[in-house]
């Protein structure tokens, strides 16, 4: 049974696009079959974060106006066979994203693949609601910040009632993954602590990503980053946070750089 | 903590955050979201219907659905009624 998941936010800029490729990566490594799609018509990066952007010949636009078949568009990564990635269009008109042709693609999707990962554009508007639309649980992606946390509150509200889930009365899997922590600064009071936006936004915890340069690295060479460097510490957190997605209980840690023995020690337990 | 923080001319400033998101958040949640529109008419009508029997200030009445209860949505209605001399007095005034 194909699960559908949203990474969805509401702000901008939080690592939307950055934790599809890294959850989707890392649920491919157990080898299940992943679909990332890119939702953001007219600002697609999901290739470019995933080192596909050369390879893109037809999107999503594409297979819903018919120019194109599912398996044409369909661009199949090299390092992980299991994983495959849908692009969004980069230059058509918005509206050619439309609700039928969404539907249709999603239900073909279903039928290929065991995960479908949709990359969420920031806001509310249309390609938002689109990419949620047909989700059967959802990835709420947060920064410690205020702005981020107030955009994520809307967000859950529309989870809530704008979905296919909540309009036929399901309830809507959520979880939250809180991205660019700083265990250091949020002990010093400087950063709200993963205890505090949990109390706000009252959805389950998946996983704890903290801010580490090898985000930007892997981005960089155009890999997600539980490929290029799955022993980082945003790498770990990642796995783990997959293996919750396929219900995994696991504790929830912020894993912390391995450059020797004592950081080993020095892992942090939250929550 | 903060007085640690203090001493090296730093703030803990994530109590102020979290305060802040709280009280916005418990605003935006009882007008904001999918259930604007519900909200926006139920005010309305349940003034109308209390307005047929007395005088009543607009703002003296607040509708607040709080969903994030468990398993359950919580509609508060709250609505201030004026004490027999206001309701007199506004009536003089009329």
């Amino acid at each position: 049974m194909a699960k559908v998941l949203v990474v969805t936010s509401g702000k901008g800029g939080v690592g939307k696009t950055t934790s599809t490729a890294a959850l989707g990566a890392a649920l491919a490594k157990t080898g299940q079959n992943v679909v990332v799609v890119d939702f953001d018509v007219g600002l697609r990066n999901l290739d470019l974060v995933m080192g596909a952007e050369r390879r893109v010949v037809f999107d999503l636009i594409n297979v819903i106006q018919g120019d194109a078949k599912l398996a044409q568009a369909l661009i199949r990564d090299k390092r992980c066979e299991t994983l495959s990635i849908l692009p969004a269009s980069q230059t058509r008109d918005k509206d050619a994203l439309t609700a039928e042709g969404v539907a249709q693609v999603m239900e073909e999707l279903r039928e290929k693949f065991d995960w479908i990962l949709c990359d969420s554009p920031a806001g509310i508007e249309r390609g938002a609601q689109l990419a949620m639309h047909h989700a059967d649980m959802a990835v709420v992606v947060t920064n410690p910040e205020v702005s981020s946390v107030r955009d994520s509150d809307r967000i859950i509200g529309m989870l809530d009632s704008t979905t296919v889930k909540a309009k036929n009365g399901e309830k809507m899997e959520k979880f939250l993954l809180l991205t660019r922590y700083d265990p250091a600064r949020a002990a010093r009071g400087e950063m709200l602590s993963t205890e505090d936006v949990l109390e706000i936004l009252s959805i389950p915890l998946i996983g704890i990503i903290p801010e580490s340069e090898e985000v930007l690295r892997a981005s960089n060479v155009g890999a997600p980053v539980t490929l290029s460097n799955p022993e980082s510490a945003p790498s770990r957190a990642y796995l783990d946070a997959a293996r919750r997605l396929m219900g995994e209980k696991l504790e929830i840690q912020v894993p912390v750089e391995r450059k020797g023995l004592f950081d080993w020690l020095f892992k942090k337990r939250v929550a | 903590m903060s007085f640690l923080g203090n001493l090296f001319g730093k703030r803990a400033t994530s109590g102020v955050a979290r305060d802040r998101l709280q009280i916005l958040l418990a605003h935006e949640r009882a007008i904001g979201g999918g259930d604007s529109d519900l909200i926006a008419k139920l005010h309305r009508e349940i003034l109308e219907v209390i307005k047929r029997h007395m005088s009543i200030d607009n703002d003296k009445v607040t509708v607040k659905l709080d969903g994030s209860g468990k398993g359950c949505s919580v509609l508060e209605i709250d609505i201030e009624v004026p004490t027999p001399e206001q309701t007199a007095e506004m009536r003089r005034l009329a």
